[in-house]
């Protein structure tokens, strides 16, 4: 069955080559590499001459296949899961139900080859009209007008509706065309869309099954890479062009779904020979690139790790966790509602744009304004750095339930600003919406990415108490690498806030609650104090420290005292020693004079004797000594009186 | 390859084929007949050989192998097969 439609390209194709040249030994030479891979009793038959390479220049891209097997597509995600994109000088295809995404796909894979490979292509479109396919991906920017140029020909291959089916026919034609373009351009790319409307159209299985493999004979003898699309209405119902599949290298499945009223578009890879792949439906969404599919990244996480340590923004939780946040670390702030989650998320963003790094913050709750206003009242200065440009705010609203598309976003304004800090104010906005099972990976995705660009992040999110449902509420807190979380301890009528850190990973971290005050003057974290088992908070705390400080005072004032008394009592001694130093001087005293008294005493009892014996002499002496005293003193006077 | 036959070219046809292709070769042998039979009075067939002439099929938009064009009397028709169906042929040609 499969041999009879085998005769038809072989003579037909024979029969076009026959104008052209040097053919033979380059057939000769392809057909040889080409033995292996057959499988199908099909190839066999056909070998030498499927695979044969009409132009010279071919034979050097088989070549390459040795060394480089895929072609990128240039689909964000999509490259990475099949680790390189679609088979290169393979056919895939691409089947999905209406407005999938089928031809954007295969467009933009196209267009990718044109722009970064300067690869050409050709676009068959079988069911819309080629001036509409270009009008329509003009939302994506992808300049096709200039592509067409030169790089991309659109070969609208529709046939109208007034014609006439008489009898079987083939696609001899439109090849043979498309071969003579492929030529002239240099094709290495080609897409056929929409080839189910063309098979419809034969309305017969067994030339439907020839003209496919006559296609696929054509792609493999031209080595093209080529994505055919098929639409289908449902997996089950749609077996009709199930050889397709078959036949093919690589089937990529489209789907769309609503799901409580959000729409969800999913890629699958179903097959891709000779490759590994991720074989998991992935979410994709239509941003203003192109589509973009959010993966999981690697099965292996690896990201590149650093011991580099960023500032937090505040001194003190610097001081608690050994040095701040680790780089491209993922950082979560949890916290009930005004516990200063914002403000701590600011502080981070302003410290970064100090640093010099471009940051992003992503606000849900509030405009940007409000947010810079606010912060401004704590001390926070977010307008310069705006100003300078380091710093964006982007301010958005959830969506809905489906947060591809609000990821898709948030992940092309990181790229835009090529951010190396991000705030995400709050994550919980986005997170809350998680409960649908088809994005609820979706948040754990990003922060992936995040952590693969290096880009430090320090996301906010609503909790309520910490040892609630905070796990399973969104999951994101299992892959935090520090969990801060923020509570109000309500005590003595008061209401404070106490920061503690859950878990830092890779830093030793300090596990004393710290007050979070704010002020005008900025924010601060104070020791918080406690006192028959209890932690002391605000008044209480400030009680409590008045109460340190009067016994530190008591303490002093004791201290003063005690000096005083050992001063008193050192001058007592002192004293006391005077006296007896004075005592001493006393008695020393009383010792000379009773000395010098004896000494006298003695001498006067001489004297006295002496006396007494001149006494009785007494006329000469006596009579000598008095009147000489009075000569001395007369002549004064005399004088006097004779001037 | 122009065919011509009769003295009034009254029906004007161009049959794009693609080489040796068994459809294209019973197209052209359908085509033929059909003419003969039904239109002996004067009709105009041409056979253009696509792998020849693929800029003059493509002007003609031709995507399939093989594809009648009624190009004369109006209204223009197209037809594609190997004309095996030979009422669906007539009908489009305006012969029944």
């Amino acid at each position: 069955m499969l041999v009879l439609p085998q005769g038809l390209p072989r003579q037909s194709f024979s029969g076009f080559v026959r104008g052209s040249y040097e053919l033979t030994p380059v057939r000769r030479q392809d057909g040889r590499k080409r033995a292996e891979p057959g499988g199908s009793k099909f190839e066999l038959i056909d070998g030498p001459r499927a695979f044969g390479k009409g132009i010279p220049m071919k034979t050097q891209s088989s070549r390459a296949v040795q060394a480089k097997t895929k072609v990128l597509t240039g689909i964000q995600g999509f490259d990475e899961i099949t680790d390189g994109g679609l088979p290169l000088g393979r056919t895939s295809l691409v089947m999905g139900g209406p407005g999938c995404g089928k031809t954007v796909f295969a467009l933009q894979s196209l267009v990718n080859g044109a722009h970064r490979s300067k690869e050409a292509g050709l676009f068959v479109a079988f069911e819309e009209n080629t001036r509409q396919i270009v009008a329509n991906a003009a939302a994506f920017g992808w300049d096709l007008p200039a592509l067409e140029k030169k790089k991309l020909f659109f070969l609208d291959a529709r046939l109208s509706p007034e014609v006439v089916k008489a009898g079987d026919f083939d696609l001899i034609g439109m090849l043979n065309f498309l071969q003579a373009k492929a030529e002239d351009i240099h094709a290495k790319r080609i897409v056929f869309d929409g080839i189910d409307v063309l098979l419809g159209l034969l309305d017969d299985p067994v030339a439907e099954r020839r003209e496919i493999y006559r296609i696929r004979d054509w792609l493999t003898k031209m080595g093209l890479t080529a994505i055919i699309t098929q639409k289908v209405a449902g997996f089950e119902a749609d077996q009709r062009y199930s050889f397709l599949q078959f036949m093919v290298d690589c089937v990529v499945v489209l789907r769309h779904q609503v799901v409580d009223g959000s729409a969800f578009r999913n890629l699958r890879v179903m097959k891709y020979r000779g490759s590994g792949f991720s074989a998991d439906e992935f979410p994709i969404s239509l941003t203003k690139d192109g589509m973009e599919l959010t993966h999981r990244g690697p099965p292996e996480l690896k990201y590149e790790v650093t011991d580099e340590r960023i500032s937090s923004g505040l001194p003190r939780l610097d001081n608690m966790l050994h040095g701040g946040y680790h780089r491209a670390s993922n950082v979560l702030i949890s916290g009930a509602p005004g516990t200063a989650k914002s403000t701590l998320a600011g502080l981070f963003a302003a410290a970064a744009c100090k640093r010099g790094e471009r940051t992003l913050y992503v606000s849900f709750d509030e405009g940007a304004d409000q947010i810079v206003r606010n912060l401004r009242s704590v001390g926070v200065r977010l307008a310069p750095h705006l100003k300078s440009g380091l710093l964006r705010m982007y301010s958005t609203r959830t969506r809905g339930p489906n947060v591809e598309e609000q990821f898709g976003d948030l992940r092309n304004q990181v790229r835009a600003h090529k951010a190396r800090c991000l705030v995400i104010d709050p994550l919980s906005a986005l997170s809350t919406k998680l409960a649908h099972i088809a994005s609820a990976d979706a948040a754990q995705q990003f922060l992936d990415f995040l952590k693969g660009e290096g880009i430090t992040v320090v996301n906010t999110s609503l909790m309520d108490g910490l040892s609630t449902d905070e796990a399973t509420a969104t999951g994101i807190s299992t892959i935090a690498d520090t969990w801060i979380h923020v509570s109000y301890v309500v005590q003595d009528g008061e209401r404070n806030r106490a920061l503690t850190i859950v878990k830092s990973r890779g830093t030793g971290h300090s596990n004393q609650v710290r007050e979070l005050e704010l002020s005008d003057q900025g924010v601060t974290l104070t020791d918080v104090f406690i006192a028959q088992g209890k932690v002391l908070m605000g008044v209480a705390r400030w009680e409590w420290e008045q109460q340190e400080r009067a016994a530190k005072k008591r303490n002093q004032v004791a201290t003063v005292l005690k000096r005083l008394q050992l001063q008193l009592a050192q001058a007592e001694a002192a004293a006391r020693l005077q006296v007896v130093q004075t005592e001493m001087e006393a008695r020393s005293s009383e010792i000379s004079v009773l000395t010098h008294a004896t000494g006298s005493a003695s001498k006067l009892m001489a004297t006295d004797r002496e006396v007494l014996r001149k006494m009785r002499h007494a006329d000469k002496e006596v009579g000598v000594a008095r009147p000489r005293k009075a000569k001395v003193a007369a002549p004064k006077n005399g004088d006097g009186a004779a001037v | 390859m122009a065919d011509l036959r009769g003295k009034k070219a009254r029906l004007l046809l161009r049959l794009y084929v693609a080489g040796n292709a068994p459809n294209s070769l019973r197209a052209v042998a359908n085509a033929r007949a059909i003419c003969e039979e039904h239109f002996a009075s004067g009709h105009e067939l041409e056979i253009v050989d696509l792998l020849e002439h693929p800029r003059r099929a493509l002007a003609d938009g031709i995507i399939v192998t093989p594809t009648l064009l009624k190009l004369s009397p109006l209204p223009a028709q197209r037809v594609i097969g190997n004309l095996n169906d030979t009422n669906e042929l007539l009908v489009a040609l305006g012969g029944k």
